[in-house]
This record gives structure tokens, C-alpha cells and sequence, in this order.
């Protein structure tokens, strides 16, 4: 038995990989999405944009990478999709060099499929990417077309032009124009930055998506009302889903990313807990064996 | 003299800056919204100073044939390639690259720049974070043991958040009547370990890092902190 144990304990990490693996592929495979009821931290959030009047201008940053982008695309997206069907103005940016991509596949995935009608300059505009970091951000409370004399524009039919003769961003003349700034990161800068930067200095409401590692780190900020909802991980990013796709029903079929994608990430998650109880189980049965010898 | 005039212009453009933030009046209110716009001009330079640097260490590499100089040529090639490509999609007509029509056959990237970043960037930093995933289980199963009361705490804390961030956590103690779910709901329970313990640890984190950077912060203006000069003092 207490061999049995101390194999056990010593168990080989490919093991533990092997069952990863599996816990994580047969439910991609099976592509069903998971019950995910959502959080008043998020629901803060999809609130805050539910309570914006048309017409209103959000700021929407994707400032991550591909290494984060299964957890943060959705998020963009469901966060787009809900700003769109509200007829409120989305100007899209991103502080991070690995943005830009990001952005335009956001405009093909979103705005291409679900908004053929939203017209490039009047309902949105890709401003793309800017050097900077929380630099950049601190112009845009003093001048915000100084720093953006061009979009980045999107595709063929849409090549940048000068902000000047962009209809949308005639009434932006800093950051503090716009009525709500979203932020999805996944690291430095990001929310954190444009909360320091942007929302503390402005008054403008500041909201969030990031990964789950940095969700932690942004608590102190939604709880001192610095935050206007975050969205924390892939289970963030399915609430969100969920809170739309409830409200909006048209959107059942394409907000569900995340959502299934929460299905391998809940085994993954109980294969990992059975793996701490096993190790424990074993750490506490040979510790007794050897109180014994 | 040259360590004085940087040290000089050091101290000047701090103390200028903090007296700006507290005097929000000509002149000193337009120098908080100029300077960033130098900051940014600056950081755009560091780019050209990093890609420089990286050419340098890595062509220094490959030139003396050093242990595993061949992964230095990828990162010379890859850097090259993604540069090139850039520039002349900066400018270059839609559709080529190096007058040359991407004529492979790529469902949504028109341009060769695009399809190198979803074919070659997008599944090699996917799969680096994804490795994490097989490293935290390993970890865990080897970390989380209840050797201690300071790692049982912790240990339960894990326990709470890993079945809390799913909808597992909430299945599980849904029949939990009012008012034991309000504090014992794992989703709540979770919520809770987040707001409360999470937010005064991170709390106390943040504030010792401002009184660091404040303290920090001085001492280069006072010309105390002179590691960024170069040079061992």
C-alpha cells in the first residue's frame, strides 16, 4: 500500500500532461458550450454599456498578443458586437505592436459578418496602433488627433486618411471626449495604464477585459470604483457572451467563443483539483506510515 | 562633464515635472502636455536602438559560430523578413510584396506580412502559452500539499478559485439554502477570497511599490542613483 502511495506520489509529470491533453481535447472536440451564469463584476460592465445613450463614442483597446488571444478575442468581439447593435460609436486602437492584426481580424470576424450595414468612418474606425505605451495614453487627455493624424484604415475599400476628414472624430479632441474606454489586456500596458492615465485624469469611465493570471491585480482598481466592470479570463469572457446572447438573442450563434471554449477549461481545471487530492492523499499516507516507523 | 550635464538635465526635467503636476498654470501646465509627445518620440527611437541591438548580439553569434548560433540566424531572418515586409506594407500596393503578388493560395490574408503573422507568429506564441497549461498541472499537483498550516491556506484558496473560475463551482453548492450560500457558494466564496484577502494583498503590494518608485524617483533627481549614466556607480 505504501509503495502503491509513494509511486503515486512520485507520479511521472507525463502522466499528468497525458491526461491534460486529453481532458482538454475531447471536449474541443465536442464543442458544446458551458452554463455559465454571470458575475456582478462583469454584469458591471455589459450595465455600463447597456447604459450608454446612440450615438455615444467607446474606445475599444486591444492590447494583447496571439499568446492571450483565445482568451482576450472574445472579449473584443462580444464587446464589439454589443456596442454595434447599440448603435454607439466604436473607435478601435491598440498600444501593443501585436495589435494591429488583432483589430482587422476583429473588423472581418464582427463587423464584416454581423454589420455589413455599419458604415467605416461614421460607426467605427481602426486608428490602429501607436508607440508609447502609458506615454501615448497621457497625450490623449491633451491632444488626442496630435497623436492620431491618421487612421490605419481597413482594407481596399477604406485606406487611411488624415482623422481630419474621418466624420466620426470630429468631436474628439482628447481622450476625455469619449464616454466609455474599454480596455482588453493582457499585461503592461493595458487596463491598468488606461485607468492611471486616462480614466483617473479624465473622468471617463474605464472598463476591462484581461487574462486570468492579471485579473487579480485589477480588484483594488473595480473596487475602488476606478473600474467600470472587468472581465477576468475565458470565464469573463463567457459572461459577457452569456449576458448577450440573453439580451440579444441574435447573437446566440456567434457569441458562444467563449463559451465553449469554457468546456475543456472546466475539466482541465477538475483534472488538475483530482490531481492536487491524489497528491495529497498520497503526502498524508506515507507521512503516517513513517510517524509509525 | 560627462556624467554632470546628463545628471543636470536629469534633475532639471524632474523637479520641472513635478512642479507642473502642482502648478497647473502657464508655463508649467503646457510642459505636463508636451513632454509625453517627447516621451513618445523617444520610445518610437527605441525601436530602431532595439532592433540595432538585437542585430548586433545576434550577427556577433553567428560570426563566431557560438553554441547554438543557428537559432540566431531564425531570429536574424525572422527579424529581417517581418521588417521588410512592414515597411513596403506600409507602402507597398495591396496585395505584394517586394513587387511580387502573394499569389498563394490564403483564404483571409491578402498580404504575404499577414500570413506570416497568422501562420508562423500566431501558432508559435499560441503554443508557448499553451504549454503553460501542462506546466501549471504538473506544478500543482506537486506544490499544493498541505505540509504546513500556511500551505493548507493556501491549498484551499487554490481549491476555491480553480473550481469557482468554472461552472462546476456553481452546480456543486447550488442547493445551498440562504444564508450559508451568500458566504459558502463557491462562486461566491471565490468572489469573496478576490475582493477581500486578494484586493488588501494586492493593495499593500501597490502601495510599497509608489513609496518605492517615489523614493526611487528622488534619487535620480538628486543625482543619488546614477546606474542609468552606465558605468559601476
Amino acid at each position: 500500500m505504501v509503495t502503491f502511495f509513494r509511486k503515486l506520489g512520485a507520479l511521472d509529470r507525463r502522466w499528468i500532461f497525458l491526461f491534460i491533453a486529453v481532458s482538454v481535447i475531447i471536449p474541443l472536440i465536442v464543442q458544446r458550450p458551458a452554463p455559465v451564469p454571470p458575475s456582478p463584476i462583469v454584469r458591471t460592465l455589459f450595465d455600463a454599456v447597456e447604459a450608454l445613450p446612440t450615438g455615444s463614442r467607446v474606445m475599444l483597446s486591444l492590447d494583447y498578443g496571439p499568446s492571450t488571444a483565445p482568451e482576450n478575442d472574445p472579449m473584443s468581439m462580444a464587446v464589439a458586437r454589443h456596442c454595434l447593435s447599440r448603435d454607439l460609436k466604436l473607435y478601435l486602437l491598440t498600444i501593443w505592436a501585436t495589435g494591429p492584426p488583432l483589430i482587422t481580424n476583429l473588423l472581418e470576424e464582427v463587423v464584416e459578418a454581423d454589420f455589413p450595414e455599419k458604415i467605416y468612418g461614421e460607426d467605427f474606425v481602426n486608428l490602429g496602433y501607436k508607440v508609447g505605451n502609458q506615454g501615448l495614453i497621457q497625450s490623449l487627455t491633451s491632444d488626442f488627433k496630435g497623436q492620431y493624424t491618421a487612421d490605419a484604415g481597413w482594407g481596399d475599400e477604406n485606406p487611411s486618411r488624415p482623422t481630419s476628414q474621418i466624420p466620426m472624430m470630429d468631436p474628439i479632441r482628447t481622450v476625455g471626449d469619449a464616454d466609455l474606454i474599454i480596455a482588453i489586456g493582457s499585461g503592461k500596458p493595458g487596463v491598468k495604464e488606461w485607468v492611471q492615465f486616462a480614466g483617473d485624469p479624465t473622468g471617463v469611465p474605464v472598463g476591462g477585459g484581461v487574462t486570468a493570471v492579471e485579473a487579480p491585480l485589477l480588484y483594488p482598481y473595480y473596487n475602488a470604483g476606478q473600474l467600470e466592470g472587468l472581465m477576468g479570463g475565458l470565464l469573463g469572457a463567457a459572461e459577457y457572451e452569456a449576458l448577450l446572447t440573453e439580451n440579444y438573442p441574435q447573437f446566440s450563434e456567434q457569441a458562444q467563443e467563449a463559451l465553449i471554449r469554457m468546456f475543456p477549461q472546466t475539466v482541465a481545471h477538475l483534472v488538475i483539483v483530482l490531481f492536487v487530492i491524489i497528491g495529497n492523499i498520497s503526502f498524508f499516507v506515507l507521512r503516517r506510515a513513517e510517524r509509525k516507523r | 562633464m560627462k556624467r554632470t550635464v546628463p545628471l543636470f538635465i536629469t534633475g532639471l526635467v524632474g523637479a520641472l515635472l513635478i512642479v507642473s503636476y502642482y502648478v497647473p498654470h502657464p508655463p508649467f501646465d503646457s510642459v505636463e502636455r508636451k513632454i509625453p509627445d517627447y516621451f513618445n518620440i523617444i520610445a518610437a527611437f527605441a525601436f530602431i536602438l532595439g532592433g540595432g541591438n538585437l542585430l548586433r548580439i545576434h550577427l556577433t553569434r553567428i560570426s563566431r559560430r557560438d553554441h547554438e548560433w543557428l537559432y540566431s540566424v531564425v531570429t536574424v531572418t525572422g527579424f529581417l523578413v517581418m521588417l521588410v515586409l512592414g515597411l513596403l506594407k506600409m507602402t507597398g500596393a495591396e496585395g505584394s510584396a517586394f513587387g511580387v503578388q502573394a499569389n498563394l493560395d490564403l483564404a483571409d490574408a491578402r498580404l504575404l506580412y499577414d500570413w506570416l503573422y497568422r501562420a508562423i507568429f500566431v501558432p508559435c506564441q499560441a503554443t508557448m502559452f499553451s504549454l503553460l497549461a501542462f506546466f501549471v498541472a504538473s506544478a500543482s499537483y506537486r506544490a499544493f500539499r498541505a505540509k504546513t498550516p500556511e500551505a493548507t491556506v493556501l491549498l484551499l484558496a487554490a481549491f476555491v478559485i480553480l473550481v469557482g473560475r468554472t461552472p462546476v463551482g456553481h452546480l456543486i453548492t447550488a442547493w445551498m439554502p440562504e444564508p450559508f450560500s451568500d458566504y459558502f457558494h463557491i462562486p461566491n466564496l471565490s468572489a469573496w477570497l478576490m475582493s477581500f484577502p486578494n484586493t488588501a494583498g494586492q493593495r499593500t503590494i501597490q502601495i510599497g511599490i509608489a513609496l518605492g518608485i517615489i523614493s526611487n524617483s528622488l534619487r535620480l533627481i538628486l543625482g543619488v542613483e546614477r546606474s542609468h549614466l552606465g558605468g559601476s556607480d
